[in-house]
């Protein structure tokens, strides 16, 4: 006797409930899972964070925040950055309606103004270092170039993954696979500036106006 | 795979063609949350730089920014809301967001109560780093 | 700059003879296993069938032989900790130098935990999930497959630095200041940091997977409160892995930072602070013991319901405790450094929390209780490895609540006392549950029984051994005899640690005859045969073929309610009928296999054991490799491949007629 046969004898009720409803499609099950990795990333910014706060005053005798950071500059971070979450959600309406040239352009805007986040950031970098304020001097610099540098070093890893993916565009098309890779693309960028709102709040707005 | 209504991933553009009522387009969407977000910013950088506001007083107005910024993010561009298929990303969402307050906080709390108790006075600090 | 940075042959410790007699050792079996591979033409299926493997069931089965391993590993170093301590008394200096000693207690913390007790557990919920769900894998196979990849990264570097170089000589937990390079110039903190930072990557990964699978892919009609408690507590640990490991890897990447760059988080210069490190160690290292414990309350759940033939007592209270221990366990970590000079009302609070957190584990243990009572019981293996559990971690548990009040706390902090507690609650929890989980899935795993007769005795060799090697430290706590000492002068402990020892080698017994039941019950495989469910289970996973076919179910099951077999079975029994399903079969995609897990690993160890010896071009080559095969993966055609039809049925003919005529 089959014990398989009753399976198929459960009565079927009407509307199960969501959680009833079996296996979801492989486009949520894909976003979902990135989305727990992106709460474990920000986890691992927050544990940065947290000693960037623990460490803030630890500058040995050196130079503290106040003196060092241009808010200048960190405000044209903040709108590259912004701009190119704004353009990244416009690629991915285009992604969505299969548009291949509006999806290049907005990949290309976004890879700009990305690539001029990074610019603008490692030259803010350089400068520090130039004046002897170097992660080396002390424990509240060694905190922020951490902190500052581990989300540059995502932008980074971000921008090689939309290079990565136009040209998986290119070579395979709007494959099923590529269009979940890009949702999660999407994700990940607009998570970067969701952690630069923190950063670019604790590090540079409260740094200065204490 | 059986077809679910109850799933919405989060950021995915393609289910806000199967909103249902009101049906804004996506980039109505996406421009609305940057104009917000921009306005957003630029309050937060001139709170923290402005003399009128009472100085103690800031860092709390620029967290309360912070988090309205990232309000709007989430809902503007990853569309993450409390609607009923958005069960599973909004509990992890609060999942992920007590884990960094417990971190943050917890950690602020222990080590400046470790800090006050523990770390030796100014003096024999300063001939420290001077070695 | 020499090209391979700081590799010379000074790295191998050739005026060390236990070290390179260890050495030798692994050596020769790795190169006997190897052989006896290849020579015997075994590669291209172990290739084919296992390697490149992205199957649940294929992958769990390797990361328990990986913690079978490493458990013969770290037991090795327990007995030579017990055996210098029982000599080292008075004035003697025993035969470990302690350059050595520190190396041993340090492997032996980091290997026990990070890579015998994860893979154990991690194994099991790999194996039973998918089918505990009605569903035919992961969410995501090929990730599977790169965790459990960069889980065997780990493995190796750590055994390579048996051969090359030296182990971290800091504790398992790695404090700076001594772990920063001004203290440990070596490259054994180096081998330690290196190693967990990669296989956690590894671990972050399967905590995604999990809770992926567990909340979005279940049987239809599958709600929360129809899954078996095994997978809810396999939620919480890996919810937990998903918040944990995180900021492990931040710390960890902070010391590396400090060592490597001369950065000054946690160094005593710059204004560092070694203890931020401490704090946000066990911001880690509380969840971690909850993820290791969690998933062995699943197991236990499982087998006294399964063998007491009754329906769990109390699912929504255990379900309820399991999510509040989940959110509990971060709430607490501060115990760990009670005496690092917190005020009392930092203490106070995370001793409080610490002994509410104790509330739900013994909910957990009544409802244990209560579902055994009035059940009939059959006193099988893995109701022995419960019970012995139920004993041992409810002592060791209350041990824990005794220093969670601060003020004991600081009489037995870092005394064998705190050593005696948490073996107490790991191997009278965690091992005895995966000893319990490893009997019990056995049959489905492989088709065949273990034998039961050394089984039970290597249960009551572990069980008794446990309690003569470490009641004894319990004793010796509390006489003040602190943790990790290569020697000691009060002689009056000497006979303490001789009972102790004693204790390790009944311990021995008991990992002799669980190596003998394999090879016995391996030989004797067929008359050990079973079907689908030998055990009359009440959950999924019996529902189909031991072993089951790649695909687990050749047609999903729709849930009913929860124990979702039992409740199959007892509607079978009421309206038997007999029809042909083979109508209803339908081609099945599976996920097509993939060498990305095994590659990825390679050019891991690669990087690590460049970054390591600071071979820098080779740390570059490693990454740009494992970039590459990335790519490489990224770019294939087919993902998946279809089972016919025939195929299926093919399967199932065979299958019912082994069931007919065994």
């Amino acid at each position: 006797m089959s014990i398989a046969v009753t399976f198929d004898e459960v009565g079927h009720q009407t509307l199960p409930s969501a959680s009833e409803a079996g296996p979801a499609p492989k486009r949520i099950v894909v976003a979902y899972g990135f989305w727990i990795f992106l709460l474990s990333d920000i986890v691992m910014f927050s544990a940065l964070f947290a000693a960037y706060a623990v460490l803030v005053h630890a500058t040995a005798g050196g130079l503290a925040g106040a003196q060092l950071f241009n808010q200048r500059s960190a405000a044209i971070e903040t709108a590259c950055l912004l701009a190119s979450s704004y353009t990244c959600g416009l690629m991915s309406l285009a992604i969505s309606s299969r548009r291949h040239a509006a999806t290049y352009l907005f990949a290309l805007l976004t890879f700009v103004l990305g690539a001029a986040f990074l610019a603008l950031e490692l030259h803010e970098f350089a400068n520090m270092i130039a004046i002897g304020a170097t992660p080396q001097s002390s424990a509240f610099l060694s905190a922020f170039f951490t902190l500052v540098g581990c989300h540059g070093l995502h932008v980074t890893a971000g921008l090689i993954w939309l290079v990565v993916m136009m040209a998986q565009v290119v070579i395979q098309g709007f494959r099923p696979a590529v269009v979940r890779r890009l949702l999660c693309f999407a994700l990940f960028w607009h998570a970067l500036d969701i952690i630069w709102v923190g950063l670019f709040t604790v590090v540079y707005l409260m740094g200065v106006a204490s | 795979m059986t077809d679910t209504h109850y799933d919405r991933a989060a950021g995915d553009t393609s289910t806000l063609s199967q909103a249902r009522g009101w049906v804004p387009s996506g980039v109505v969407l996406y421009t609305v949350g940057l104009l917000l977000a921009i306005i957003l910013t630029a309050t937060s950088f001139w709170a923290a730089n402005t003399s009128l506001l009472w100085g103690p007083g800031v860092p709390l107005g620029l967290a309360v920014l912070a988090i309205a910024q990232i309000g709007v993010h989430l809902v503007f561009f990853l569309h993450i809301t409390t609607g009923r298929d958005n069960t599973n990303n909004v509990l992890a969402l609060a999942f992920g967001m007590l884990i960094v307050i417990l971190v943050i906080g917890g950690s602020l709390w222990i080590v400046t109560n470790l800090n006050a108790n523990m770390m030796p006075s100014a003096e024999p600090m300063n001939l420290q780093m001077q070695r | 700059m020499n090209i391979l940075g700081k590799l010379d042959w000074s790295a191998i410790p050739f005026d060390q003879p236990i070290v390179m007699g260890a050495t030798g050792g692994m050596v020769l079996g790795i190169v006997l296993v190897l052989s006896w591979i290849v020579l015997g033409g075994h590669l291209p299926y172990l290739w084919r069938e296992w390697i490149t493997s992205v199957d649940h069931k294929r992958i769990g089965v390797m990361y328990i032989i990986l913690a079978l391993v490493m458990l013969l590993r770290g037991f090795s170093d327990a007995i030579m900790m017990r055996s210098q301590q029982a000599i080292a008394a008075g004035g003697a200096q025993g035969y470990l130098p302690p350059e050595h000693f520190d190396q041993v207690f340090s492997a032996h913390g980091t290997i026990m935990i990070f890579f015998m007790a994860m893979p154990f557990v991690i194994g099991l919920m790999n194996f039973v999930v998918p089918l505990q769900l009605g569903v035919r894998d992961m969410a995501f196979p090929t990730m599977n497959s790169v965790a459990l990849g960069l889980t065997a990264s780990g493995i190796l570097l750590t055994n390579i630095s048996l051969a090359v170089g030296e182990f971290a000589k800091t504790g398992w937990v790695a404090y700076p200041p001594l772990s920063e390079l001004q203290f440990s110039p070596g490259v054994g903190v180096d081998y330690y940091l290196w190693a967990l930072q990669i296989s956690g990557i590894g671990t972050l990964m399967t905590g995604i997977n999990f809770v992926t699978t567990i909340l979005k892919t279940r049987a239809p009609g599958m709600g929360y409160m129809r899954m078996p408690v095994f997978c809810w507590t396999a939620l919480a640990s890996n919810l937990l892995m998903v918040a944990a490991f995180p900021v492990l890897t931040a710390t960890f990447a902070m010391l590396l930072l400090d060592r490597y760059l001369g950065f000054h988080f946690f160094s005593v210069d710059g204004q560092g602070n070694p203890m931020m490190y401490v704090n946000l160690f066990w911001v880690w290292g509380h969840p971690e013991v909850y993820i290791l414990i969690l998933p062995a309350f699943g197991v236990f759940s499982e087998v006294i319901s399964t063998f007491s033939g009754k329906p769990l007592f109390g699912y929504r209270s255990m379900v309820a405790a399991t999510m509040v221990i989940c959110v509990l366990s971060f709430l607490v970590w501060l115990h760990h450094f009670f005496t690092m000079g917190a005020s009392a009302d930092v203490n106070g609070f995370f001793g409080v929390m610490t002994m509410i957190i104790a509330v739900p584990t013994g909910v957990k243990v009544f409802n244990w209780l209560f579902t055994m009572y009035g059940g009939r019981v059959r006193f099988t293996v893995p109701v022995l490895w419960s019970l012995g559990f139920m004993v041992t971690f409810v002592i060791g548990g209350m041990t824990g609540v005794l220093m969670a009040v601060p003020p004991a706390d600081f009489q037995v902090h870092n005394s064998v006392f705190l050593i005696a507690h948490f073996h107490n609650v790991i191997i009278g929890g965690v091992v005895f549950g995966a000893l319990a989980g490893f009997n019990y899935w056995f049959p489905k795993a492989f088709g065949f029984r273990l034998d039961e007769r050394w089984g039970k005795a290597a249960f009551w060799c572990w069980l008794v051994g446990f309690y003569v090697a470490f009641m004894p430290l319990y004793a010796l706590g509390l006489m003040g005899m602190t943790r990790r000492m290569q020697h000691y002068d009060d002689k009056s402990w000497q006979p303490f640690l001789i009972v102790a020892a004693i204790g390790v080698a009944i311990i021995m017994m008991g990992i002799v005859c669980q190596i003998i039941q394999l090879i016995v019950s391996i030989r004797a495989r067929e008359q050990l045969r079973v079907g689908d469910d030998p055990w009359n289970g009440r959950t999924l996973e019996w529902s189909t073929a031991s072993p089951p076919p790649a695909w687990n179910f050749s047609i999903l099951p729709q849930v009913a309610g929860a124990d979702a077999f039992w409740t199959a079975k007892q509607q079978a029994e009421r309206n038997p009928e007999h029809h042909d399903q083979s109508s209803q079969y339908r081609p099945i995609e599976m996920p097509r296999s993939s060498p990305l897990g095994f590659i990825n690993a390679f050019f891991a160890v690669i990087t690590g054991f460049a970054l390591i010896w600071h071979i820098w071009w080779m740390a570059g080559l490693g990454l740009i490799g494992a970039f590459m095969t990335f790519l490489f993966f990224a770019f294939r055609d087919e993902e998946e491949v279809e089972v016919p039809v025939e195929q299926i049925a093919q399967f199932e003919r065979r299958h019912r007629a082994e069931l007919v005529a065994p």
